[in-house]
């Protein structure tokens, strides 16, 4: 019945759709913040420039608001068009914060970004301002709820199975809002949506100077960037750290993907820069290492010793050995009617907690409990996840991490010493570095996703189980439906960006047609 | 522990109730939205008339939207069994809508800001199927829900749909598509009648007033094509009880001719829904010819509500029938989040809505008054 060509496609369909969310909704968040603040600076300086500043930018944030939105809708719907079971076995408790989402926070940032744009000759200075607050701080909730939702799917905390209902239920609100992952998660991600508007307004600013255009403008903002980039590139690493952190404590074999860590450690273990993971002979090649680094972010001690893969591998077919039974007990307490059987009921309670676990074993036999030893030691190679990726997409994220921080304290050091105009190497540099926000916020999704696989939700549902009972034309249409629009409008939105930033500030109505005659 | 203050069965009741709130809000606010787009090729004709009735919503429709995307997080997070068997079985459909109502949002915002007619002309086509294609997908949706939908659940409630997707367009559901179509229209035609000057305004007015007729007479057939038996309904004949653990295999459900209309015998006062659908779309066509677009919004907007809640009221306690295998239907006593998600939600709702609706309100205000030319050629932030 079920196609293991549907979990991929569907996969491949919410990654991509996922990731080009992602390019627009980094740039709204950090924007959105740094209108605010220049809008501040206006109506406590009262000077000009600064509210032309504020429009400006806020012209180039609404094109690039319209992708947010366009992209985002497919996101809210397609965990029901396309992980039908997913929703099922989970809604329970990934709905609410989706949900809320939308009551608390979407609706704030869409209610008041039409009065951000219609609102400048209707409200008073203070009014406005606080109509471009408004957005921000929804905006920065939205990503909040969001990632509530997405680290219960990396920690799921506060939550229990249920056999009557046949889905996970929400036992501690508390416990998935104040989520540990959560937490880490949000600011982490916030921040780097701060960096990726900083590096926007940096770049563009930068372009001005370079051409000598709209000098006053180009300045202030470069400086504003320059010290609210520099603020959040620093506090993206640090609160990386944090994640690292965190996802020690509960995916322990995502890090040690990310790692290439075939085998345990001793402690404390040491962070590999550069190597060469080879996945038929479970070793990495040309290895450099810096010892200490990866114990100390990842345990906080120099005593705990970080387990290696092929531990981690050891531990999930216990693990399944376990989901084994619980499948077995889960399968008999479904069938029987009226009061369940007390000792099946009692097996079920010890075993529930590795039930996904059982799950794993469903790709290669779905009555599960028949499952041989070959396919039992298969499944826990399973939760190993794609190393390769994983590997290389974290370290250039790191990499452009550090770079950024690196380019905003020159930017700042420059802008203090007042030299940032006749340094043109800076800001040419500052030009190229435009992509880099996009690249790392990209590189880290994939991290914090892909490194999640095989899991949908980590240790309880397959991500393969997930998927709805739809058939691979379907998908593959609306999977290339998606792509090809989506393509569309990101090169409009593309070629709109560079018509307005080459038009620059101050610049008129937008035109009409002027004819008489009827139009279609 | 705290949830238990309502009891889940009231719980339920609630959430069926909420669940028609938010469709409601979303016909009333959004509807106007896809309204004026699908009145664009009729009551503009010159770039600068277009862009007036662009502006018009533009201010105000992306909060608008928001009542969408609320829609689908609430029945995610209090129905996740109907957001997960309807979505994947409407898969064609909901591809459809997204489609649509991707476009719109950068329709919106790009359509002016490149001065070619051709470009223009586009994003105008993009904007209108942006307001016809999910009001018509909409329609057909509670047509289909009305007629019941193929599906079932397996003994892991995995749910399959085996109808295919030209199924959904029989003759009863299209009609309900058509019927929301009108609907939109003219409360579009009411809000544009309200916010433009002429020649926009009397073209609005014009427009309104057929599509109230059409909706009334498209509202007649639809209730006729019920109360013949043309549509059967579905009854619960034996269910565990009220307040269990959702599990949609545990009941006995047969297809029943009249069923959709029990309620309306066991209850009169259920007559009022019709009752305000009908008044609503006749006093709106009546106000808008004595010109008093102001009036004919809030009855347009009665009229909605009437129209909808004589649906829900009608399933009522069904939320999605299934026409193959009845007993896998969708009711509210068993499709439902726990007690505790139920409990969780309804408080946000408490806390959060009344301030949408205060803010709203406050963003109508602040936008009030008509959208005149000298605003689209002279304001740089105009679309």
């Amino acid at each position: 019945m079920l196609d293991l060509d549907i979990s991929q496609l569907s996969r491949l369909q919410f990654g991509l759709t996922a990731l080009y969310h992602f390019l627009f909704v980094p740039l709204t968040i950090g924007l959105a913040l740094l209108l605010a603040i220049m809008e501040s600076v206006y109506v406590m300086t009262n000077r000009e420039i600064w509210r032309q500043m504020t429009k400006f930018w806020g012209l180039l944030f609404g094109i690039n608001f319209a992708m947010g939105i366009a992209t985002g809708i497919t996101m809210e719907f397609q965990f029901g068009t396309n992980w039908a079971y997913y929703s099922h076995y989970v809604g329970d408790i990934f709905g609410a914060p989706l949900a809320i989402e939308g009551l608390m926070a979407f609706f704030l940032e869409a209610t008041f970004v039409g009065l951000f744009f219609f609102g400048w000759d209707r409200l008073s200075k203070v009014g406005h301002l606080t109509v471009t607050w408004l957005v921000a701080i929804g905006s920065n909730l939205s990503a909040f709820w969001i990632l509530v939702a997405n680290a219960w799917m990396q920690n799921p905390v506060g939550s229990q199975f249920n056999f009557q209902t046949m889905r996970m239920e929400m036992t501690s609100f508390y416990d998935v809002i104040f989520n540990p992952v959560a937490q880490s998660k949000f600011v982490h991600t916030v921040s780097a949506c701060y960096v990726t508007g900083a590096v926007f307004v940096m770049a563009i600013s930068a372009y001005y100077l370079l051409k000598g255009r709209h000098q006053e403008l180009a300045k202030r903002s470069m400086t504003v960037a320059a010290s609210f980039g520099l603020a959040s590139a620093l506090s993206v690493v640090v609160l990386g750290d944090e994640s690292g952190y965190t996802t020690s404590q509960n995916q322990k074999m995502k890090l040690a993907a990310i790692e290439a860590m075939w085998e345990t450690e001793s402690a404390p273990a040491g962070f590999t820069v550069f190597g060469l993971p080879n996945l038929e002979t479970h070793t990495n090649a040309y290895e450099l290492k810096v010892p200490w680094v990866l114990g100390l972010i990842a345990t906080r001690t120099l005593d705990t010793p970080l387990l290696g893969i092929k531990d981690l591998v050891t531990q999930a077919e216990t693990r399944i050995r376990r989901g084994i039974i619980a499948y077995g007990a889960l399968y008999n307490l479904r069938r029987g009617t009226g009061v369940p059987d007390p000792q099946t009921l009692s097996l079920f309670n010890e075993y529930q907690k590795d039930l996904g676990y059982g799950l794993l074993l469903k790709r290669y036999t779905p009555t599960v409990t028949d499952a041989t030893n070959a396919q039992i030691k298969q499944a826990a190679w399973d939760t190993v996840p794609n190393i390769i990726p994983l590997f290389w997409s974290f370290r250039f994220m790191v990499g452009i991490g550090f770079t950024l921080i690196a380019l905003f304290a020159t930017a700042f050091y420059l802008s203090a010493k007042r030299r940032l105009v006749e340094s043109r190497w800076f800001l040419k540099l500052a030009l190229l570095s435009l992509p880099l926000p996009w690249i790392a916020s990209e590189l880290g999704w994939i991290v914090a996703e892909h490194g999640r696989q095989p899991w949908a939700i980590e240790g309880i549902l397959p991500t393969s189980l997930g998927v709805s009972s739809v058939t691979s034309g379907q998908v593959w249409f609306s999977l290339i439906g998606f792509v090809v629009f989506y393509s569309l409008l990101a090169l409009v939105d593309v070629v709109l960006m560079i018509k307005y930033i080459k038009l620059g500030p101050g610049q008129e109505p937008l035109p009409n047609l002027r004819t008489k005659r009827r139009i279609a | 522990m705290i949830h238990e203050l309502v009891d889940y069965e009231t719980l339920r009741v609630i959430w069926w109730a909420l669940l028609g709130l938010l469709l409601i809000g979303f016909a009333i606010m959004d509807g106007f939205d896809m309204g004026v787009a699908i009145l664009l090729p009729f009551t503009t004709k010159t770039d600068t008339e277009r862009r007036i009735a662009i502006n018009s919503i533009a201010p105000v429709w992306e909060g608008n939207q928001v009542w969408f995307i609320l829609g689908g997080g609430a029945i995610f997070a209090a129905w996740p069994l109907v957001y997960a068997a309807a979505f994947s079985g409407f898969y064609g459909a909901m591809f459809l809508v997204l489609i649509a109502l991707i476009i719109r949002p950068v329709g919106m915002k790009y359509r002016s800001k490149i001065f070619h007619p051709i470009w223009r002309a586009v994003w105008d086509c993009g904007l209108f199927l942006g307001g016809f294609v999910p009001s018509l997908v909409f329609g057909i949706a509670f047509g289909n829900i009305l007629t019941g939908v193929p599906f079932y659940f397996d003994e892991t409630l995995r749910s399959f749909y085996t109808g295919s997707f030209l199924d959904l367009f029989s003759p009863f559901p299209f009609i309900c598509g058509l019927l929301s179509v009108s609907l939109f229209t003219m409360h579009g035609a009411t809000y544009l009648a309200l916010k433009t000057h002429d020649p926009i305004t009397t073209r609005s007015k014009k427009a309104g007033v057929r599509a109230a007729l059409v909706s009334m007479i498209l509202f007649t057939v639809g209730w006729l094509w019920i109360k013949n038996g043309w549509v059967p309904g579905y009854n619960i004949l034996e269910i565990s009880g009220f307040d269990e653990p959702s599990n949609p295999l545990g009941k006995i459900v047969t297809q029943d001719t009249y069923a959709w209309l029990t309620n309306y015998r066991l209850y009169p006062w259920m007559w009022a829904a019709p009752a305000l659908g009908y008044g609503g779309a006749c006093l709106t066509a009546v106000l808008l010819l004595i010109k008093h677009p102001g009036k004919a919004f809030i009855t347009s907007a009665v009229a909605q509500l009437g129209v909808i809640s004589t649906a829900g009221l009608s399933l009522f306690p069904f939320i999605l029938p299934s026409s193959t295998h009845p007993s896998s239907s969708l009711t509210i006593w068993d499709a439902s989040s726990s007690h505790m998600t139920l409990f969780i939600m309804l408080a946000s709702v408490i806390i959060f809505l009344p301030l949408v609706l205060i803010y709203t309100a406050w963003v109508f205000r602040v936008m009030r008054g008509k959208v005149s030319e000298e605003d689209v050629l002279t304001n740089t932030q105009s679309y």
